[in-house]
């Protein structure tokens, strides 16, 4: 009981106001201060009237950069793309009502890829609280479902203390967005600054190391297996886990996949990588799904994007282990015989010590014919696509892109068509390069997050993947990258369509193509300039790789590249919504 | 199944609405929920009341326990335990009413704790389905008024649920 009531005190509000030998100051500076503590380098927000006080001390201060963006959506974007890059805890500010509203799509973006983050939003002062006052929201209302937690500040002299926690809950455990709201009579009332060393929370302590027992489990199970696979998610990203599951693979010599979020984790060239899995995955990673006799999941929460049809997938048996964080993503979807809750690292680097001490594999013959197997599926070659073409494939492009960057860039995408191209034709060998929003799949992140990945490494080459659909849903930041000389390389696949709206509505909905053409476009080239960056328009296959050289080469500057692709390509494979995991659609010959 | 969880949790603003709104937003029931604070006033006691498949209660104690504010989630119907709720129920109690009022009340140990010339409000407490049978006892029509508080639930022996 001694260690709770340790940690009960050093809760309780009051105890640390008892804690007063710290130097006054106001609410706004005391906010300030606690973002120095945590080493903050950006925070990207929006001021307005409840905030004024943060900014002016932020006016005050140099230790961390303020990029004013000119949505607040996009404020939580950016500092998400610069959290996703980096690993560190991304940070947004934005003011009370319409400020915390237009958040709102960011942060519900966050925390379904489980993006550690602090969002502090103003609030009305706390008189005024619950009387409809101008510019005024149920922040913590509105946010309740969208955030691993979040906080009404009451109180300056809770304001240190709340702020500690919040970092401390985004970045531990299953990482997640929180918000601190702080009603504006917080932010100019004094208080004592004492930022704790440490926190104890008697509510809240993640579990990491995974159970010895079931560890012991899964090795057995995955030394005996025929026919294993290794199947990873964001959660190898997110813990940072890519070269201890690289050992593990080459102690097994197994093969690999990766969902959507986890590209990365594993290299993308690896000859043991089968591609992507899913509705848009490879016929081997997906054939190789359902005919293993041995799965282990690692960070990842079986999607319904994923494995399809649960039903279908479940309908041969299959031994299935289950590492993940956070214990409700087990057996949420499909049942799991052998569960380990752990952090990733910590259960890979026990995992492969095992394996090592159990000696040479004993199933070797069995794995031969397990890879012939694959190397089968393989031969289907599901990536294909016509090279010949004079019009602009949109594969084409990406792939031209994976070269001329040696696959090093980061790559971010918006949501669609172009997304799945990028992720299946551009080859991510490193964890933390390929950034985009998996779990809700929210058009527009894309510019962004390239101005928050841009921010964290500006020696880096930074590529946005888009369409014209989706870059026309943030499209104002192109004028925050003119303010703070981003230099961003925008590859817009502009086929005139809502792509994978129109692609479902050609497969399911009899080619009635309902609200899913983009008439009128813009003039991006000279959209493009009127924000003062380079505009490009490519019209020919045989200037595609000219362009992206020139637009490489320029360093310091925004290109944004309107690429004319073919209007009709779709993404293949396709696992139609509803259907199983291996019945795929390979093209369109087969419809 | 029907299942009672037992929940503690820090007692602060907006922990309640947390769990509630795990309830709604992931669709599972709440038949009953009852909080109070406990002898240590920085924590609340909670006890759900939830009707589920063995699956759906697995996946809403490890959701209750995501929570940052939860502090301990035990399944009560998984062992030994004890539940009781009170009710008050105010009934019509007019002529000949009035005696078969008192019998029945006397009979489920409850107490008439409040007398008009037309009414009787009687307390009763057990557990959630003794209630039921009371009221399916007493005429409908009878019935002028009535009051649960859900039930609570405490694990029998030594089974204790502490921070």
């Amino acid at each position: 009981m001694n260690a709770n009531n340790t940690s009960a005190e050093l809760l309780s509000p009051a105890s640390n106001k008892q804690n007063q030998d710290g130097p006054e100051m106001i609410g706004a500076e005391i906010l300030v201060k606690a973002l120095h503590a945590e080493g903050v380098e950006y925070v990207w927000g929006y001021p307005g009237g409840s905030v004024l006080f943060i900014y002016d001390e932020i006016f005050k201060q140099d230790k961390f950069e303020h990029i004013l963006v000119r949505h607040e959506q996009a404020a939580v974007h950016a500092a998400d793309g610069y959290a996703r890059a980096t690993g560190n805890v991304g940070v947004a500010l934005v003011t009370s009502g319409p400020g915390v509203t237009n958040a709102v799509t960011g942060i519900a973006t966050a925390y379904m890829d489980s993006i550690p983050m602090v969002i502090i939003t103003g609030n009305v002062p706390t008189a005024a609280i619950g009387e409809d006052a101008f510019q005024e929201c149920d922040t913590v209302g509105i946010t309740r479902p969208i955030v691993k937690h979040n906080f009404l500040v009451k109180d300056p002299a809770d304001l240190a203390l709340t702020l500690k926690k919040a970092f401390h809950i985004a970045r531990t455990g299953r990482p997640g967005p929180v918000v601190v709201d702080i009603p504006k009579d917080v932010s100019f009332q004094k208080a004592r600054f004492n930022y704790p060393d440490e926190l104890v929370m008697r509510s809240y302590n993640p579990v990491n190391k995974g159970h010895s027992g079931q560890i012991r489990k899964a090795i057995s199970l995955l030394l005996e297996a025929e026919r294993p696979y290794i199947y990873t998610g964001g959660g190898v990203i997110l813990s940072d886990s890519a070269p201890e599951l690289k050992q593990f693979v080459d102690l097994l010599g197994y093969p690999v996949t990766n969902t959507l979020m986890g590209l990365g984790g594993f290299p993308g060239t690896d000859p043991r990588f089968l591609g992507m899995l899913g509705m848009h995955g490879t016929y081997e990673a997906n054939m190789t799904m359902q005919h293993c006799d041995v799965l282990i999941a690692i960070g990842a929460r079986f999607d319904d994007r994923v494995i399809g049809n649960p039903a279908h997938f479940s309908s041969v048996p299959r031994k299935i282990i289950h590492i993940d964080i956070d214990p409700s993503v087990i057996s949420k979807r499909v049942k799991v015989d052998v569960p380990i809750v752990g952090d990733l690292k910590e259960v890979l680097v026990e995992m492969s010590a095992m394996i090592k001490a159990a000696g040479p594999l004993k199933n070797k013959s069995k794995l031969d014919a397990w890879w012939s197997q694959i190397n089968e599926w393989r031969k289907k070659d599901c990536l294909s696509f016509d090279r010949d073409s004079e019009i602009v494939k949109p594969q084409y492009v990406v792939e031209k892109i994976w070269e001329l960057t040696k696959g090093d860039a980061f790559v971010c995408s918006d949501v669609g068509q172009h997304q799945m191209w990028a992720a299946q034709f551009y080859k991510f060998d490193k964890p933390r390069r390929w950034i985009n929003s998996g779990g809700l799949g929210t058009m527009g992140v894309g510019l962004p997050y390239a101005m928050g990945i841009k921010k964290a490494f500006p020696d880096s080459e930074v590529v946005t993947i888009t369409g014209e659909g989706s870059i026309q849903m943030c499209i104002q930041e192109l004028s925050t990258c003119k303010q703070y000389d981003t230099a961003i390389k925008i590859v817009s696949l502009n086929n005139r369509y809502l792509g994978m709206v129109r692609q479902w509505q050609e497969l399911t909905y009899n080619k009635r193509y309902s609200s899913s053409y983009m008439d009128s476009l813009p003039d991006f080239v000279k959209l493009a300039e009127s924000f003062g960056h380079v505009g490009m328009l490519i019209e020919k296959k045989s200037d595609v790789e000219p362009a992206l050289r020139e637009a490489f080469k320029m360093k310091d500057r925004t290109v944004f590249m309107d690429f004319q692709t073919d209007p009709t390509e779709n993404v293949w494979p396709m696992v139609q919504a509803g259907k199983g995991i291996t019945e795929m659609l390979l093209g369109s010959e087969e419809l | 199944m029907r299942h009672i969880i037992s929940i503690l949790l820090e007692n602060e603003p907006g922990a309640l609405s947390r769990v509630v709104g795990l309830f709604s937003a992931r669709g599972y029931n709440i038949e009953t929920l009852t909080v109070a604070p406990t002898e240590d006033p920085s924590l609340s006691r909670m006890t759900i009341v939830t009707v589920g498949s063995e699956d759906v209660i697995e996946q809403i104690t490890k959701h209750l326990n995501r929570l940052v504010e939860v502090v301990k989630v035990i399944d009560l119907t998984d062992g030994p335990h004890i539940e009781r709720e009170l009710m008050l129920i105010k009934v019509r109690a007019v002529g000949k009413e009035r005696e078969e009022m008192k019998r029945i009340t006397d009979i489920f140990r409850g107490r008439i704790i409040d007398v008009s010339d037309k009414s009787y409000t009687i307390e009763l407490t057990g557990d959630s389905s003794k209630l039921d049978a009371f009221i399916e006892a007493t005429d409908r029509t009878a019935i002028l008024e009535t009051v649960r508080t859900g039930c609570s639930g405490v694990g029998r022996g030594e089974r204790i649920l502490k921070a």
